[in-house]
């Protein structure tokens, strides 16, 4: 029972520390939310990446950035209705 | 296990990355001079910047290895030296300075605080520095935010403190800056945005609603703990900002720049906004709205103003007014902000101003820039905007502001630096017919867009270039006495004679010189004090100062074929095979040895050293024989002209030279004996100072002709020119001390000599058939010649003629007007206004237009015109894709241009309404290109590739086979045959190889007899390919979008199954495994590059070097991959790898190991980068490794330069 307790314990942690650690009632919305941010980020923070964008884009690094994060903010789109 | 890999290379960076991610400055020697560093992929390097010549030179350059995202700099109170901290993707904040004595850099501080690698959450994205050197803030995109208090301890040591935590969930950070505030507790805003409400809300309200906002966080110095101090609502389009002044220098607070605006706020003031002037111009667009991608503060003595860059290039100066008291005295509350047009510069990811009065534009795309600042635009006719006119609330509408451009009047171009970035294709080939290939490059983006042809060779400048009256067939220049600067006299040897002209303000004959003019000469040599000597066949004269000669005939029957001298030393060697030795007395008169050494054969060649510093002679005399050897004598007076060692060489030497130069293995200089062979090749042979041992040879073939060696003085070292069928340099690279041998940019000289004269301190003479030239080097630094031809628009693929020297380069750019559209705005503004001018592209980019592609394809003749000899323009917005040249079969082989275009493209989401295949056929030898026909497909062509005499094109996942009609080609046969879209194929035989956009490669074969096209072998990861070439029949490299390089091998029996005869129907039928194909695809090796590649070729580099893989990325890396032959090798590199990694690990805290296995894991590969290293290391630590390793630092500096010269530069 402890371990179930500490492995329930470190799971929280976890999930408090690291935005997108699944959990057993993760939702669809939530995890393709979590994948677009994670992408998001990623291409911001690998310079090259982002460069390689903008260039395919026609934009300024800076211009494709600030979209980027915007994009973020959006996530998935809407969620989905909730049912009571 | 990857160390059984049966196959391994070496993975080395030629030319390191030129995009510049990040720039800063600061005072980082110490003294008061400003530096720049700068971050390119992951390579760190400070720069001085010479504001008396104008130019930046880069002072010292480390691979971090790791991503470098953001740096800043900053300084204690008190002190005058800045610090730099580096946020890498290591999950460390790294803390390092500049050492100016050991030219370096040291870390001082790496504290961990989080997982490694570039996330959502973990800090590094942001990163900034509290202006009085106080603490700084670290933060992630998304929630976390920290803080760490920077201080000193009583040793006056730098200490950082345990992180303080200002972590807000679900919340996305826009931008960061440090609030200047004084001595106050440091402040740092943030633009903020919550997501939490809108992805709660089901009907999208709350993010239509959802707002952005400006965040103070206060760092309590005295309570120790961040507070969100103050949050407001900003314009939702914001994305940046810059931090304004304060304390006594200005009102403090922060500038919010957002589209189409630029806001003052601070939690004590009234906001203040100005719109962002848009150009005016037939083309323009009156309703694009701009927004700032780059900007920088400059303070002056008592003021300060801002130069923010939009994205269209343009620089607006931006001032804050503040309200005056009675005094006339500035009450620190701000009254209006004003805005006007400065210049236009090419669109910065970084400027950067210099108190010196320069501007340092760190380009996005294209050659950085350095200008100087002619005046700061204060008393102009610009238009002026100020704040006055328009209302602060972000919600309400305002008219908008126009400009117009005009030339440069504030900022003077002094200096561009040359830069690949981007670096979007490449080939290497060998056009100029010179022993080793070129590389051609096609870079940059827009207007800014450039061909490039990369030699690599030094460049020369010269001086002089005359004619002579006959063929010379030697050159030297003397002074009079030992103590004179410069050179007096230029000696030339003709077949029947000697000329003696003297160096002053003009260059003219003497004669009274003393010099035997009817004989040619051998060798001349000022001796002693102020004496003379011309050694010519017949003897030695012996010139004094009052110019009575002494003579010494040689013995009868015999003449002089070889002769070496240094001050006091004379060696020459008889048609006999006699070696006579002289000495200077103390007298000043030169004395024979005794004794006559007989060699076993002819002598070719003979060198003797300099007069080492503080001793009487050189003890080591070389000689070189017909016999292939080369014999070093000792000169000691004990043991004269006794044999000290023997070398065997390949053949027999015709130049010999003892230099002493500088070594990176002992620290200090050694002792060398350059050897010339008439075969061309040339060795470099270590020869011991006491023992006159030779040991450690390098051999390197320069060319065709035999070999002649000069002792040189370049950029104050000394050097050796290797003259053959071209010109060399053997010089110790700047960096390393490590020896470099490279091609000058010059003609084949047939002789060459030191030159030092008043107007060229260190040059050279030379002889090339009939005509002298003196020339000098300016640069060691850069041994990779640029040339540069301007292009269009952004250039997208490019090949060659396949046999004319010309190039086709496709272009294309996204929100561009095209030319016609340009054309038909511009008319109809001269019918409504009359007289309008269109801007010049080359200085303010080309008009824009959203939804509009303007493309062309150009003919590039990079050999003899240098320029774009004609070019086609696509109209109804379409955009060139893809380019191939085919044989067509049905046309009697007559190759045809083909070009993919896609129609109305847009990028993301990727969209588009079809596509086309144009056909042009080849006239004037390639030079013009005639339209034949076109062909709607309905989906871009993105890939098109020359196919047993037909065409083969990828369009979206199909793979289709064309053949040319007289209308529009014919379709042949297709198949889908990855998952995606096509977008690189490459062929062998019957073979295809097809890259899917994300599905790594696939390969295809082709049933001649069944006509289909099966694809057979897939890979089993996904790869985002963006090129692939095949390295022989069965395996493929490739790269990704991600930065990894990889090759991959169909196993054997798939291959051969795969081209049985009659096995179309056996194959067909396979059944697929997990979707895919039956077969898959082995993994060979994998390594992450960190720079994207986008273009991949086997080939050589050097003249006689093997095949290699040669890979260019996309911000302008230059690298190779090389083939391991023996499995020792493998071995010494593994240990050596292994040694370096932990013995000088990575600077920002990245674990090699892993920082190479990025997204999957290393395989197969040695880090070529990480092992050059170790020429930079201290010696103690190489004499360290060099034991762990059991072998001699010396070994280990030779393994690892051979794997570079031997293929390449």
């Amino acid at each position: 029972m402890a371990d179930k307790l500490r492995t329930m314990q470190n799971l929280e942690a976890m999930q408090a520390r690291y935005v997108g650690t699944g959990h057993a009632d993760t939702t669809k919305y939530d995890w393709t939310s979590n994948i677009v941010r994670d992408s998001y980020a990623s291409y911001i923070g690998h310079p090259p990446m982002l460069s390689y964008m903008a260039v395919g884009m026609g934009e300024s690094k800076e211009k494709v950035r600030a979209q980027m994060i915007e994009k973020m903010v959006r996530g998935a789109g809407n969620p989905p209705e909730t049912q009571e | 296990m990857a160390t059984t890999s049966h196959m391994f290379m070496y993975s080395l960076t030629i030319q390191p990355p030129t995009a510049i991610t990040q720039a800063i400055l600061g005072q980082f020697a110490g003294t008061k001079e400003q530096q720049i560093v700068t971050a390119s992929g992951s390579k760190l390097t400070i720069h001085r910047p010479d504001p008396t010549q104008g130019k930046i030179t880069p002072l010292y350059t480390q691979d971090v290895f790791g991503i470098i995202r953001t740096l800043a700099a900053f300084r204690l109170a008190g002190s005058s030296k800045d610090y730099i901290i580096i946020g890498s993707d290591s999950g460390r904040i790294t803390i390092i300075e500049y050492v100016p004595s050991q030219n370096r850099f040291s870390r001082i501080h790496l504290e961990t605080f989080g997982k490694s690698g570039v996330r959502r959450v973990v800090p590094g994205q942001y990163l900034v520095a509290d202006p009085k050197g106080r603490a700084c803030m670290i933060a992630s995109v998304e929630k976390n935010k920290l803080v760490y208090v920077l201080n000193r301890n009583s040793q006056a040591e730098l200490t950082i403190s345990s992180p303080l935590e200002a972590h807000k969930p679900q919340t996305l950070v826009f931008a960061m800056v440090a609030l200047d505030v004084g001595y106050e507790n440091p402040v740092f805003a943030a633009l903020e945005m919550e997501y939490g409400e809108s992805d709660q809300d089901p009907t999208g309200q709350a993010y239509e609603e959802a707002e952005k906002s400006l965040v103070y966080y206060e760092l309590d110095l005295g309570l120790n703990h961040v507070v969100r101090k103050w949050a407001d609502p900003v314009d939702r389009t914001a994305s940046m900002l810059f931090q304004v002044p304060g304390g006594a220098d200005g009102p403090s607070g922060v500038l919010v720049c957002g589209e189409d605006n630029i806001t003052y706020r601070h939690s004590n003031q009234d906001a203040f906004r100005v719109p962002i002037p848009r150009r005016s111009g037939p083309t323009e667009n009156p309703e694009r709205k701009r927004t700032i991608s780059a900007g920088v503060m400059h303070k002056m003595r008592g003021a300060f103003f801002f130069l923010l860059q939009s994205d269209d290039g343009d620089l607006f100066k931006v001032t804050i007014d503040m309200v005056e008291d009675d005094n006339g005295q500035l009450t620190g509350e701000v009254r209006r902000l004003r805005i006007k047009y400065f210049d236009t510069v090419p669109l910065a990811s970084h400027l950067l101003i210099l108190k010196s009065g320069f501007l340092y534009v760190a380009s996005e795309s294209g050659n950085h820039q350095f200008y100087q600042f002619e005046k700061l635009g204060d008393d102009d006719e610009e238009t002026e905007f100020t704040s006055d006119s328009f209302s602060a609330d972000p919600s309400l509408p305002y008219e908008p502001v126009y400009f117009n451009l005009r030339g440069a009047e504030n900022l003077n171009l002094v200096d561009s630096i040359n830069s690949l970035n981007p670096l979007i294709d490449s080939k290497v080939i060998n056009m100029f017919e010179d022993d080793a290939p070129q590389i051609f490059a096609v870079c940059g983006t827009g207007a800014h867009s450039s061909f490039r042809t990369l030699k690599h060779g030094l460049e020369v400048s010269e001086i002089v270039e005359s004619e002579l009256p006959s063929v010379p067939s030697a050159v030297w220049t003397t002074k009079l006495t030992r103590t004179d600067e410069f050179d007096a006299y230029i000696i030339l040897s003709f077949a029947n004679g000697t000329l003696v002209l003297s160096i002053g303000e003009t260059v003219e004959e003497v004669t009274d010189t003393g010099f035997l003019s009817t004989a040619p000469t051998l060798a001349v040599q000022q001796l002693g004090e102020d004496s003379l000597i011309q050694i010519h066949p017949r003897g030695i004269r012996h010139i004094l100062v009052d110019r009575r000669v002494n003579e010494w005939p040689a013995p009868q029957h015999r003449s002089i074929v070889a002769a070496a001298t240094n001050e006091r030393q004379v060696a020459v060697a008889l048609s006999s095979g006699e070696i006579v030795y002289f000495e200077m007395d103390v007298d000043g008169t030169l004395a024979e040895y005794d004794e006559r050494r007989q060699m076993s054969g002819t002598v070719t060649a003979l060198s003797l050293g300099e007069v080492p510093e503080g001793r009487v002679r050189s003890s080591f005399l070389a000689v070189g024989c017909d016999d292939s050897t080369v014999r070093i004598l000792s000169l000691d007076p004990d043991s004269t002209l006794e044999n000290k060692s023997v070398q065997a060489l390949t053949s027999a030497p015709s130049s010999l030279n003892i230099m002493s130069m500088a070594d990176s293995s002992s620290g200090g200089t050694t002792l060398y004996l350059h050897i010339g062979l008439y075969s061309g090749v040339y060795l470099r042979t270590v020869l011991d100072e006491v023992t006159g041992e030779l040991s450690d040879t390098r051999t390197r073939f320069l060319g065709v002709k035999p070999v002649k060696l000069f002792r040189v003085s370049v950029k104050g070292q000394t050097a050796v020119l290797a003259l053959s069928s071209r010109p060399w340099l053997g010089y110790s690279d700047i960096q390393t001390k490590g020896f470099m041998l490279t091609p000058l940019d010059y003609t084949g000289l047939e002789w060459g000599w030191n030159f030092s004269s008043e107007q060229c301190i260190e040059g050279m003479v030379g002889i090339q058939g009939q005509n002298l030239r003196i020339f000098s080097i300016e640069r060691l630094d850069n041994n990779m010649l640029q040339e540069s031809i301007p292009l269009t628009y952004t250039p997208r693929r490019f090949l060659k003629h396949p046999e004319q020297p010309l190039f086709y380069v496709i272009e294309s750019d996204n929100n561009t007007l095209a030319p016609g559209t340009k054309q038909r705005l511009v008319e109809d503004a001269q019918s409504r206004d009359g007289d309008v001018s269109v801007p010049p592209p080359e200085d303010f980019g080309h008009p824009r237009g959203t939804g509009h592609w303007a493309s062309c394809v150009q003919v590039v003749d990079p050999v003899v015109t240098k320029s774009v000899i004609s070019s086609i323009d696509f109209e109804e917005n379409e955009a060139a894709v893809s380019i191939a040249a085919v044989p067509f079969t049905s046309q009697d082989d007559e190759t045809f241009l083909v070009v993919g275009t896609a129609k109305d493209m847009t990028v993301s989401p990727p969209s588009s309404s079809g596509g086309y295949i144009h056909i042009y056929r080849f006239q004037e030898d390639g030079r013009e290109l005639e339209f034949i026909h076109k062909t709607k497909v309905e989906e871009p062509p993105l890939a098109l590739l020359s196919f047993q005499g037909r065409l083969a094109a990828g369009i979206g996942p199909i793979l289709r086979i064309y053949d040319l009609g007289m209308k529009q080609l014919l379709r042949k046969c297709q198949a889908p045959v990855v998952p995606r879209m096509i977008v690189d194929l490459q062929t062998q035989g019957s073979r295809i190889v097809v890259s899917d956009v994300r599905e790594s490669v696939t390969y295809v074969v082709y049933k001649y007899q069944e006509n289909v096209l099966i694809p057979f072998v897939d890979d089993s990861v996904p790869r985002w390919t963006t090129t692939t070439t095949m390295v022989d029949y069965e395996t493929t490299a490739g790269g990704d979008k991600f930065g990894n390089i990889w090759l991959v091998r169909c196993p054997k029996k798939t291959s051969d199954e795969s081209d049985e005869d009659g096995s179309g129907a056996h194959l067909l039928h396979e059944r697929g495994y997990l979707h895919g194909t039956a077969n898959r695809l082995e993994l060979m090796m994998h390594v992450y590059s960190q720079d994207i590649p986008t273009s991949l070729q086997r080939s050589q580099l050097v003249a006689g070097g093997r095949d290699i893989l040669v890979w260019t990325g996309f911000q302008g890396t230059v690298g190779m991959l090389v083939p391991f032959i023996s499995r020792e090798d493998v071995d010494f590199f593994q240990s050596l790898e292994m040694q370096l990694a932990a013995q000088d690990a990575p600077l920002a805290g990245r674990d090699h190991l892993i920082y190479r296995s990025y997204y999957a894991p290393a395989k197969g590969v040695i880090d070529g980068d990480l092992c050059e290293r170790y020429f930079l290391l201290p010696n103690d630590m190489k004499m360290m490794i060099a034991g762990e390793l059991d072998r001699s630092v010396r070994e280990i500096e030779r393994k690892i330069s051979d794997m570079r010269t031997r293929v390449a530069y």
